[in-house]
């Protein structure tokens, strides 16, 4: 097992496209980071650089403190899970399994030893002489999980290799690489659009937007405490609701039409009278009593239910807001409702950079 | 189709049946005629059942070839030979030389990787008639003429299956090609441990046209060899019909027919297993 570090790797396409626009990144030892992002932010991009299938234009990247930029990937000691599971359709499981390690020329008995400990690990043990096609998709997934396990690589790469599974078979496959990682500590890099996948099986997600990394930090460090205004609204589902704003005091910030919210002075540094961007999360605000006057209120519009919760949809200065609220409250009607928002749960952005404001 | 009516199953299998009468009369009125002496078939009425020479004429045909001195003496057998070896160098040698081709073009990227692929593709109008002449003599410049290599050489770059199985790599994943790339197989590991086994079907149909393109040749073999040697069935069959002053051995030529239709045949019914496994057993 081994460290990546990535510095400033910058990926342009012949006719000029930049795909990856200068990233460092230090994966280490034994952490499971998770690179997030819309499609076609770079993200496949990386990890492709960091496997050795693309080119990288400038900058380095060490696996275990080794520069890989020119090597094969079969000598950078990864292994990788596609997202279409990229299996041999002619080889039995066990081949599949096997191939790499006889490329390598390692001798039989060893292979046999670790593909039936993987076999065993992932309970592919009865495929084994199967051809893929035999395979339902998720146990193909675990078969190109497999390949990857047996050749003990420094690092796992896996690019997107949930996405072909269905609902439940997501959240099934998830549980298991996460339990997977658990037991093997291996330093793992995934890639996802999904962000449940992200928050759930990171140790770092790493945000990802047109070629440049948004953020980087624990799950709920993206979640609580979003660097950008692209971090905050592509986490967290339903999106944290933006409206703009004018600061009117310390702590203090006034959404036209809406009223006024207090934020936490203490973490957000912007000077009165400059215009912000307010972001709330949908979760993070409480329908008030209808005789407390919380100086914060939105027009609900529409509601949408969805089993243990109920999103109510309105406008709040104009701007559209989603409000969570659970399902057992009684039906709110479409009267103006008084909403409280805790102050340490309103984020300020800067409203051309989109950065948040935070102090130091 | 889930068409159960009566009336609809029983139109089908007659089209299906006229169909096989229509293809299948004249080969059985052809096999019948190699079975009879000369003078039966050339008086009405023509037979329609098989008659007692058979063994005879089949034997005379194949061993003896003397019986037919214009046919330069050359036993069928041999003439047969010389087509077998013509075809499968034809076909295997297509196969290998599009195979490489395609495996390049598809999976290289080097200078003028697209004007090469058109050019080859361009070559696809060009009927071998066309360049003839000159392929003819840059044979005879080479001292080919009167050999195998002569005589298969030239038609062995193949644009047809280059495009094919161009088209057909196309087809095969990416990441196919990604995974082997980590797993430490070079290009020619996975053209081995994977492309091939995957190209089975598209091999297997392949085969069976470029056989059968091989053992077809006429033009080509005609020009190429003068040395009785080197006489294939084709050619051989032409000149039975070619005799001058007396009329043709009929019931010979007829047992040359169907002898020269059965390699063809065999082929493709022992390729058709094949294919059709491949096809059961792969998925796309």
């Amino acid at each position: 097992m081994a460290s990546v570090v990535l510095d400033n790797v910058k990926k342009v396409y012949p006719g000029g496209v930049e795909a990856v626009k200068g990233i460092s990144l230090n994966v280490p030892n034994g952490s499971f980071t998770v690179l997030l992002g819309p499609s076609g932010c770079g993200k496949s991009t990386l990890l492709r650089m960091i496997a050795g299938l693309e080119t990288i234009t400038s900058g380095t990247c060490r696996i275990a403190d080794r520069v890989v930029n020119e090597v094969e990937p079969a000598e950078r000691d990864i292994a990788m899970v596609f997202q279409n599971y990229a299996l041999y359709p002619h080889m039995s499981v066990y081949d599949n399994m096997a191939y790499g390690l006889r490329n390598r020329g390692t001798p039989k008995p060893e292979i046999e030893r670790r593909v039936r400990e993987a076999a065993k690990m992932l309970a592919i043990e009865d495929f084994l002489e199967r051809r893929p096609r035999a395979l339902s998709g998720g146990q193909r997934q675990r078969v190109a999980m497999g390949r990857a396990i047996v050749r003990e690589p420094q690092a796992f790469l896996f690019d997107e290799p949930l996405s072909n599974l269905d609902a439940k078979l997501r959240v099934q496959m998830r549980i298991e690489i996460r339990r997977l990682h658990n037991r093997l500590k291996a330093t793992s890099i995934f890639v996802t659009h999904d962000q449940v996948e992200a928050m759930t099986l990171a140790d770092v997600v790493v945000v990802m937007n047109q070629g440049r990394i948004e953020q980087v930090g624990k799950p709920t460090e993206v979640y609580n405490r979003p660097a950008t205004r692209f971090v905050a609204t592509f986490i967290g589902s339903p999106a944290m609701n933006l409206a703009p704003g004018r600061v009117i005091g310390r702590g203090k910030v006034e959404i036209p039409g809406s009223g006024t919210l207090d934020f936490d002075p203490d973490t957000f540094e912007v000077a009165e009278g400059t215009a912000v961007e307010v972001g709330i999360r949908p979760e993070d605000m409480t329908v008030a009593t209808p005789d407390e006057n919380t100086g914060f209120v939105i027009k609900p519009e529409f509601v949408e239910e969805l089993g243990p919760n109920r999103l109510v949809h309105g406008t709040a200065g104009g701007e559209p807001l989603v409000l969570s609220v659970a399902s057992s409250m009684p039906d709110l009607g479409t009267r103006a409702l008084g909403l409280r928002v805790p102050a340490n749960r309103v984020h300020v952005f800067d409203t051309t950079t989109g950065r948040a404001l935070r102090r130091g | 189709m889930v068409e159960r009516r009566p009336l609809a199953t029983f139109l089908a299998h007659l089209v299906l049946i006229l169909g096989i009468v229509v293809v299948a009369f004249p080969i059985w009125v052809t096999f019948v005629a190699s079975t009879h002496h000369a003078k039966d078939i050339m008086t009405a009425p023509i037979p329609l059942w098989p008659g007692t020479q058979l063994i005879e004429n089949y034997r005379t045909l194949l061993f003896d070839g003397l019986i037919n001195p214009i046919a330069g003496g050359v036993p069928l057998w041999r003439m047969m030979t010389n087509s077998f070896i013509m075809a499968m160098i034809i076909a295997l040698g297509k196969i290998f030389v599009s195979f490489i081709a395609a495996f390049a073009i598809v999976y290289f990227r080097f200078p003028f990787r697209m004007a090469v692929f058109w050019i080859i593709f361009m070559t696809l109008m060009l009927p071998v008639e066309v360049r003839i002449v000159p392929t003819f003599k840059v044979v005879a410049d080479l001292g080919l003429l009167n050999s195998y290599a002569g005589l298969t050489i030239p038609l062995i770059a193949s644009a047809t299956a280059t495009f094919l199985f161009r088209q057909f790599f196309l087809t095969v994943p990416d990441e196919l090609a990604e995974a082997a790339r980590i797993d430490g197989a070079g290009p020619v590991k996975f053209m081995k441990d994977i492309l091939l086994p995957l190209s089975r079907t598209n091999l297997a149909a392949l085969f069976v046209i470029m056989f059968t393109f091989g053992w077809n040749q006429y033009l080509w073999p005609l020009l190429m060899t003068t040395d009785r040697q080197y006489l294939t069935v084709v050619m051989g069959i032409q000149r039975m019909i070619n005799v001058a002053d007396t009329d043709p051995q009929w019931p010979l030529v007829m047992a040359a027919v169907i002898l020269a239709m059965l390699p063809p045949v065999a082929v493709v019914l022992l390729m058709q297993r094949w294919f059709i496994k491949g096809l059961v057993e792969t998925e796309k």
